[in-house]
């Protein structure tokens, strides 16, 4: 039953966004705020992750393809592709999910419980669509585009791990980069990338907006967005492998 | 004016206030006071719409708030202005962007006649120079000034305030209080403070309503509720045993029995209302 509930006011939550901006300007601004904050704030762990994903594949792949018939290339194929696919969208949105999902739950937490969110009511301010409403759309411009950049420096990160442990040389990498390339994988990881983003963003909102209580129901909440985000997200991966795959 | 004709408001099983009705009068401070748990500050949020009432009518200069439409409640709310108990200041903004964001939101003003308005309210809650100040800098009488300077800068015709003096020690609540009321003197406008301090309440109380577990128990003003005969009211008001020696003492004082001419502060310094009036009298 309290599921039920949780699912019909996260719809009225959504629904609640779509009102006509009190000062349009002052929404633009908020948008490009969050873009930053999202974007920006997260730009350092996902390199980070995307650099070792692409490298510890490459040497995790080399060292399964043992097989002397198998040429070397095939080592960078199954990276680009498993980063493509799996890695760059779904490791690095589960990442995000804590990352982001916690401080969007946590900041509107804070904004609810220290009456923030009520004093934006009082002044006739939408709070749904001028709080809740810039933080998914800057995540569905941001996260895309950290997940693009994701693909790029796991490859590379591939590459790296590649030449400096002696596993293939780096114009082998690039050759095998460039065989049996599937532009659809690329659209495809583009669509996890934008589902992902919404699931993270409107989900943390919700936990985060919908906070009674004090400091100790702030941190409850942030907890049970990234729980949420990643079931979610892990649920979503399926569902979408099974249908557009 | 705001008049509240018969509102009731329950959660779940519970009612919380109970058919209701009073009247704020403009210009003055009117004032809701009870104990922890009363209703005032659900009684509150019913007025400025944060909760929805379950019966009755909440009607602003005419207008009432429980039928209109949202767009009219969005028009009435910028007409409202609201100090929360926390202040409620955005953490991220400094004291001059929380003060201009109803500006902002709200007005097609360019920069300078918003500054202007901004360091003009400023300068009236007497925070010249804190404009490039964080919440989380200043101490919380000035976040106190910083939510009214924030209130009152779009003009508001309503300015409410919920318990403007938790966690203020008795001097800068009387700031707070003297702030309050002249404001809304020179504006004219229709205040109403949730509080159960009792300086408040003999300060600035031009206009009270008592709640006792979400019932009106008694309305009047800081003149009257002295000598009111609500036992449930004075089992509030004179919680302490100085005001219930003050209380005695004006009573004499009106009386006669005591000295006119003498300060109440003198005849306290020399010992009190217990060295003055015996159990029996207090009694009668």
């Amino acid at each position: 039953m309290k599921l039920f509930s949780s699912i019909g006011a996260y719809l009225l939550m959504m629904k609640g966004m779509f009102t006509k901006p009190e000062n349009f300007k002052m929404y633009w601004k908020e948008l490009m705020h969050q873009s930053v904050e999202i974007g920006l704030g997260s730009l350092g762990i996902v390199a980070v992750i995307s650099v070792f994903m692409g490298a510890v594949s490459a040497v995790q792949t080399a060292y399964q393809l043992t097989s002397p018939i198998l040429p070397k290339e095939t080592i960078s194929q199954i990276v680009r592709d498993t980063v493509i696919l799996e890695f760059a969208p779904t490791l690095v949105c589960i990442v995000l999910a804590g990352v982001v999902g916690s401080k969007i739950a946590g900041e509107l937490g804070n904004m609810r419980v220290s009456e923030q969110i009520d004093a934006l009511e009082i002044m006739g301010i939408n709070t749904k669509s001028y709080l809740v409403a810039p933080k998914i759309l800057g995540a569905l411009i941001t996260i895309p585009l950290l997940v693009i950049l994701a693909m790029v420096l796991g490859i590379w990160g591939g590459r790296l791990a590649g030449s400096l442990g002696g596993i293939l040389s780096a114009d082998t990498y690039d050759r095998g980069l460039l065989e049996n390339f599937v532009p659809k994988n690329v659209w495809f990881a583009l669509v996890k990338a934008y589902t992902f983003a919404f699931i993270i963003s409107s989900v943390s909102s919700f936990y985060g907006y919908n906070v009674k209580g004090g400091a100790l129901e702030i941190g409850r909440a942030s907890t049970i967005a990234v729980i949420t985000s990643c079931i979610l997200i892990l649920f979503a991966d399926y569902l979408l492998a099974f249908f557009i795959l | 004016m705001i008049e509240i004709k018969n509102v009731s408001k329950s959660f779940g099983d519970k009612e919380i206030l109970k058919d209701i009705s009073a009247v704020m009068e403009t210009g003055k401070t009117n004032l809701i006071i009870g104990t922890s748990g009363s209703g005032k500050t659900v009684l509150q949020k019913c007025m400025v719409g944060l909760f929805e009432v379950d019966s009755g009518d909440i009607i602003f200069d005419g207008k009432d708030l429980t039928t209109m439409s949202e767009e009219d409640r969005k028009e009435l709310r910028q007409q409202i202005g609201m100090l929360f108990q926390g202040s409620a200041l955005f953490d991220s903004m400094t004291v001059e962007q929380n003060v201009k964001f109803p500006l902002d939101m709200f007005t097609k003003w360019n920069h300078q006649k918003k500054m202007d308005r901004v360091n003009d309210v400023l300068e009236r809650v007497e925070l010249k120079g804190t404009n490039k100040k964080r919440p989380a800098e200043i101490s919380g009488g000035m976040k106190k000034r910083v939510g009214i300077a924030r209130a009152i800068v779009l003009k508001p015709k309503y300015l409410f305030c919920d318990e403007p003096n938790s966690g203020l020690d008795p001097q800068t609540s009387m700031v707070i209080d003297k702030l309050i009321h002249e404001i809304t003197k020179e504006n004219n406008i229709t205040t109403v403070i949730n509080t159960h301090d009792m300086n408040s309440v003999m300060e600035i109380g031009e206009n009270i309503l008592y709640l006792y577990q979400g019932k009106k128990e008694w309305e009047g003003n800081n003149k009257e509720i002295i000598f009111n005969k609500s036992a449930r009211l004075n089992e509030f008001i004179f919680a302490s045993e100085f005001l219930k020696d003050a209380k005695d003492m004006r009573m004499l004082e009106e009386k006669g029995i005591i000295d006119n001419d003498r300060n109440m502060e003198d005849i306290m310094r020399e010992g009190g209302a217990n060295l003055v009036i015996g159990e029996e009298d207090r009694k009668e």
